[in-house]
């Protein structure tokens, strides 16, 4: 069990059966009043962002996270479906705990997946990704309007923005830290 | 190392705002006093941790010393000293910090809101103070507001129904304090009479103490009061804050039987605690209290 001490910024508790992680903590007291916690948490599973404020005295259940390797191997009705290399355990997860990570999955791919019990809530990807432009539109010469950038979307549905020399068909890489443009890749 | 040399301005500015507190203060005919910092018992406080040093206690303010001088004749005297409070760290909060206190004789608590604006009015130049993007003018008078406003102005409940309620520091701190002291300092006063147990209840409305809070662009800067002179009612207020204590003591603590002592000796007064490190964040525009002072806990 974790007390008001414990409580910082990142630290995983375990709040209506639901892991949560702190991501702004302050400690406040008004003037000879009690010590009261401040915190900003998010859900792990939903997203959602919300604030407590907590006493001391109170005590927190640590939320037991696991992160295991595990390949990527096809999108169905559930969601996202994993594979772990040593058990062979196959698991789900839904696009919306995904969001943007979704994009940048490629079949066999290998990924760490961050399990809540056997529920998988997060993703650690590659840092780099290749993936193929699908569409975009060549760039107006003298379109200064857009700047050095014009928009891509690349086989997976997502969209970046992209040179002005980055053609349909090219093999470009991506890094999933920031879903943003690296270079071209040779093939 | 970096570090440091990163704090280098702002603990410059810091030994000069000591300097211009101490002349202040001198100029107003106070006398500079250093008492004890680690000392048999502190007062009682119900959510205050004194650090223990051998079956003694470092303090947690120089309050009692300072009381016993004012009984013992000392009229306006002043102290710089370090305190200690367990637990207590945070943004604003260090385990250790640095107390200015001052007491007068013979006046009550408005006597220190006027030194609060002159104080101030020094320490600015009569500049507006910037900080973190607000703007302070700290013309005097400041602005007063009492608790009851307060709770009127930024609650649907009032003073009585949350301390019953339990959450008056919840609403103190999430929806009262965040807009004090802008866009002048705010002198939050008369407290309900459990919250001081060391302060004069008015006379006209003995639910209330005569205490008041100096709010600086949404930080607690100060606490004062109308000192309590009255030893056998001293003696039940502690005894009720000692009730109180959370988490509750498995042996009662001693009262400061010297203090309850000289009590009767001590004419009427007032008495203010000023947060230096706070001040100095609020004059260097700091956001957390580890920029303004040379080491951190963490960083020894």
């Amino acid at each position: 069990m974790y007390t008001c001490s414990d409580l910082k910024k990142g630290l995983k508790i375990l709040l209506d059966g639901e892991p949560h992680v702190i991501t702004q903590y302050d400690f406040t007291k008004p003037g000879k009043g009690q010590a009261l916690y401040k915190c900003k948490l998010r859900n792990m599973v939903t997203g959602t962002l919300f604030d407590r404020t907590y006493r001391s005295g109170e005590s927190f259940e640590p939320a037991n996270l696991e992160e295991r390797d595990m390949q990527y191997l096809y999108q169905d009705d559930t969601g996202y479906v994993f594979m772990d290399q040593k058990s062979y355990e196959q698991t789900s997860i839904s696009a919306e705990v995904l969001g943007d990570d979704k994009y940048f999955l490629i079949d066999n791919m290998e990924v760490k997946v961050l399990l809540f019990g056997e529920r998988g809530i997060g993703l650690t990807l590659p840092n780099f990704v290749n993936l193929r432009v699908t569409v975009s539109e060549p760039w107006a010469k003298g379109d200064t309007a857009a700047g050095n950038s014009k928009p891509a979307t690349v086989e997976t549905g997502y969209t970046l923005s992209v040179p002005p020399f980055v053609d349909e068909g090219t093999l470009i890489q991506i890094d999933t830290r920031t879903g943003e443009y690296v270079t071209r890749v040779k093939e | 190392m970096h570090q440091l040399t990163g704090k280098r301005q702002r603990l410059q500015a810091r030994a000069r705002i000591l300097q211009t507190i101490r002349a202040f203060f001198i100029q107003a005919d106070f006398l500079e006093i250093e008492t004890p910092q680690r000392i048999p018992q502190n007062a009682p406080e119900a959510y205050i941790q004194p650090f223990e040093s051998e079956g003694w206690q470092l303090q947690t303010s120089p309050e009692l010393a300072m009381k016993r001088l004012l009984a013992a004749g000392y009229e306006k005297i002043f102290q710089i000293c370090h305190c200690w409070r367990t637990g207590e760290r945070g943004r604003r909060h260090l385990p250790e910090f640095t107390l200015l206190e001052w007491y007068r004789s013979h006046c009550d608590y408005l006597a220190l809101m006027d030194d609060c604006e002159n104080l101030l009015a020094q320490l600015t130049g009569g500049q507006p103070l910037r900080y973190q993007g607000n703007l302070i003018h700290c013309d005097r008078p400041f602005e007063r507001l009492s608790v009851h406003e307060a709770f009127a102005r930024y609650t649907s409940l009032t003073p009585e129904q949350a301390l019953k309620d339990d959450c008056f520091d919840e609403l103190m701190v999430t929806a009262i304090e965040p807009n004090l002291g802008l866009p002048q300092p705010t002198f939050l006063y008369d407290y309900p009479a459990s919250l001081a147990a060391l302060a004069r209840r008015k006379p006209a409305n003995p639910c209330l103490a005569e205490r008041f809070e100096l709010y600086v662009a949404g930080i607690e800067l100060a606490n004062a009061f109308s000192e309590l002179t009255d030893a056998t009612e001293q003696r039940q207020r502690f005894e009720h804050v000692e009730q109180r204590h959370s988490p509750p003591r498995s042996t009662p603590m001693a009262l400061p039987e010297k203090f309850l002592a000289a009590l009767p000796q001590m004419p009427a007064a007032a008495g203010i605690a000023l947060g230096i490190d706070r001040l100095v964040m609020l004059l260097t525009n700091a956001a957390r209290i580890d920029q303004v002072v040379s080491f951190t806990p963490e960083e020894l």
